[in-house]
């Protein structure tokens, strides 16, 4: 009860930062210009080679092509790449800072454990992209409104929630990041390389590759999305994402604490 | 209610509080007196359960540090030396901000806040952003962020650094309230401060305690000799002699400036030796135009304690800061 009360007290007081700075209405519209960018180019493209099927299917026959995997998956895949360079820059003040100004003294020094400052900070900027998502998802909307053939809906759900749990790993990558140090764009940098990083290791994924490479391939963060845009709720996508997450935040209590040792 | 016993911190190779132990009662307000760098806010640290100890023990209200800081943080109030204030924030939302993880009940929340509002007079910007207010507001604000909870304790690392002499008056003023109700440990280098709010004193040097006392018991303790300040109008050379025949006088220092006539008369502790002075001089046909005890002041005493040179007639005058 008491740790539900801190941690709700910490979201709130990230969400102030983030709506009492420009940094929320920053990402926000960056977010859905791009999130509606990428709607268009996709449906039109759609449209276009729909159209040259439909002339082929005159002769035999080209597959039907679907709304969710071509438009819906193809618009969560981009905006996956676009929470990439937008995490840092919600991330990066975290914990940086806190420690500049020093009000992390205040944060340590209150009743409350390192464990319910890491997840609020957490939440704030989870929830804060959660908000994000579904502004992103009203582009959707028009699909339902406007089309013949309607697309499925589960689809979309898990392809949101694949985008949100991606996110997760995002900011617990730069939670963690941001614990180490006083300096925010030495944190907001160090996040999007690593990001960039765990983004590259997914192209090594080639079935004809060794075991190893393999593995390393395996913590590309991007591929375990595919399942879930296709509508498959995958338990080893969802325990993959999960642990990564809780990973990162671990790594970032370990880093408060050792800190508070050696300092 | 704080009980501190051989706490050792080390960083590296480094020192930084060197087993020193101290108690401090229920009400009381203790000073915590020391130069830069002897470990005033390391201590304060360890005690607010921010930084661990190397060795040794603190409790505070009977709850060890090390054992349970959530119970230790939950009757503690602290104000590093620089408040940990937000910017963006307005001083009611940090204060909210404040009593709810320092988890102040629902229903007494906006009480409190009010209370530590008035207590600390920030009321006239309680909807201002926190980076708008000057330094003497949001050393009040840390100050009510301090005292939200109503903890048993209020540890004050330098609540006056940075201010201006008035603030710094109405600051000693807030705090020498808060005493009674709250037990305090307040840091500082600045001697009058200590002599005016606190009722006992720990100076420290170098991370060890070097002596522990009332303000008032320091003072008498270290007059061993009483010292008179003696200013003489005429000859220098006859005023030296005539002050070195009075009974009971060991010592006698001339004036820097043998143009001020002002002699520093050193005698026995416990002598009284006043009114031969007085005499000797007129007896001489010189005039006496100032006669005043010279006690040592805490000032010297803090030099006498923390320096190895010794203290003469060159101390600052009484509202310097040290940076010893």
């Amino acid at each position: 009860m008491n740790a539900l009360r801190n941690v709700s007290a910490l979201v709130e007081k990230e969400w102030r930062h983030y709506f009492g700075s420009p940094i929320a209405y920053v990402a926000l519209t960056i977010w859905t210009l791009l999130f509606g960018a990428f709607y268009v180019l996709v449906f039109n493209r759609f449209l276009e080679v729909s159209m040259r099927s439909a002339q082929q299917m005159e002769f035999g026959g080209a597959p039907k092509l679907s709304l969710n995997e071509w438009v819906i998956s193809g618009v969560l895949q981009n905006m996956a790449v676009v929470a990439l360079f937008i995490t840092p820059m919600l991330t990066m003040r975290l914990f940086a800072e806190e420690k500049k100004q020093g009000t992390l003294e205040l944060l340590a020094t209150a009743p409350i454990t390192p464990w319910e400052i890491i997840f609020g900070k957490f939440l704030g900027a989870l929830s804060l992209f959660a908000l994000m998502i579904a502004a992103g998802l009203v582009n959707f909307v028009l699909l339902w409104q406007y089309t013949t053939v309607s697309p499925e809906w589960k689809p979309v759900a898990t392809g949101a929630l694949g985008l949100l749990l991606l996110s997760a790993c995002f900011i617990a990558v730069g939670l963690f990041v941001s614990t180490l140090t006083r300096n925010q764009i030495v944190a907001g940098t160090v996040t999007f390389g690593l990001l960039l990083g765990f983004w590259i290791l997914g192209w090594m994924d080639d079935p004809s590759a060794g075991p190893v490479t393999r593995v390393i391939a395996y913590l590309g963060l991007l591929p375990h999305l595919e399942q879930l845009m296709k509508g498959v709720l995958d338990l080893k996508d969802i325990v993959f994402y999960l642990s990564f997450a809780v990973l990162g935040l671990f790594l970032a209590h370990q880093s408060l604490e050792s800190q508070r040792w050696r300092a | 209610m704080i009980e501190v016993e051989n706490l050792t911190k080390r960083y590296g190779r480094h020192t930084a509080v060197d087993g020193i132990s101290f108690r401090v009662n229920k009400g009381e307000i203790l000073g915590f007196l020391g130069p830069n760098g002897a470990g005033k806010t390391t201590t304060m640290r360890i005690l607010t359960c921010y930084l661990p100890a190397t060795l040794g023990t603190a409790r505070v209200a009977g709850f060890d540090v090390f054992e349970q800081p959530l119970e230790v943080k939950r009757r503690v109030g602290y104000i590093p030396e620089t408040p940990p204030l937000y910017p963006d924030m307005d001083v009611h939302s940090f204060l909210d901000f404040c009593a709810k993880i320092k988890g102040v009940p629902k229903g007494e929340r906006k009480a409190r806040i009010d209370d530590a509002v008035e207590k600390c007079r920030v009321g006239d910007v309680r909807r201002t952003l926190i980076g708008r207010l000057s330094k003497g507001y949001r050393q009040r604000v840390g100050l009510a962020q301090a005292i939200l909870a109503n903890p048993d304790v209020l540890i004050l690392d330098e609540p006056t650094a940075g201010l201006d002499p008035k603030q710094i008056i109405e600051t000693r003023e807030l705090i020498k309230g808060l005493g009674g109700d709250h037990t305090i440990i307040l840091s500082t280098h600045i001697l009058p401060e200590v002599s005016m709010t606190c009722g006992r004193v720990v100076i420290i040097n170098k991370g060890k305690v070097v002596a522990e006392d009332t303000p008032d018991n320091l003072m008498h303790r270290m007059q061993g000799a009483a010292t008179l300040r003696v200013e003489v109008r005429g000859d220098a050379a006859a005023a030296e002699s005539a002050l070195r025949g009075v009974p009971g006088v060991l010592a006698v220092r001339t004036p820097a400036t043998p143009s001020s006539g002002a002699f520093e008369v050193e005698s026995a502790a416990g002598t009284d030796v006043r009114a031969d002075v007085a005499r000797a001089v007129i007896d001489r046909g010189l005039d006496l135009v100032g006669l005043t005890q010279a006690g040592m002041s805490l000032e010297e005493i803090f030099l006498h304690l923390t320096t190895t040179e010794p203290v003469h007639g060159d101390v600052p005058p009484a509202t310097t800061e040290m940076t010893a």
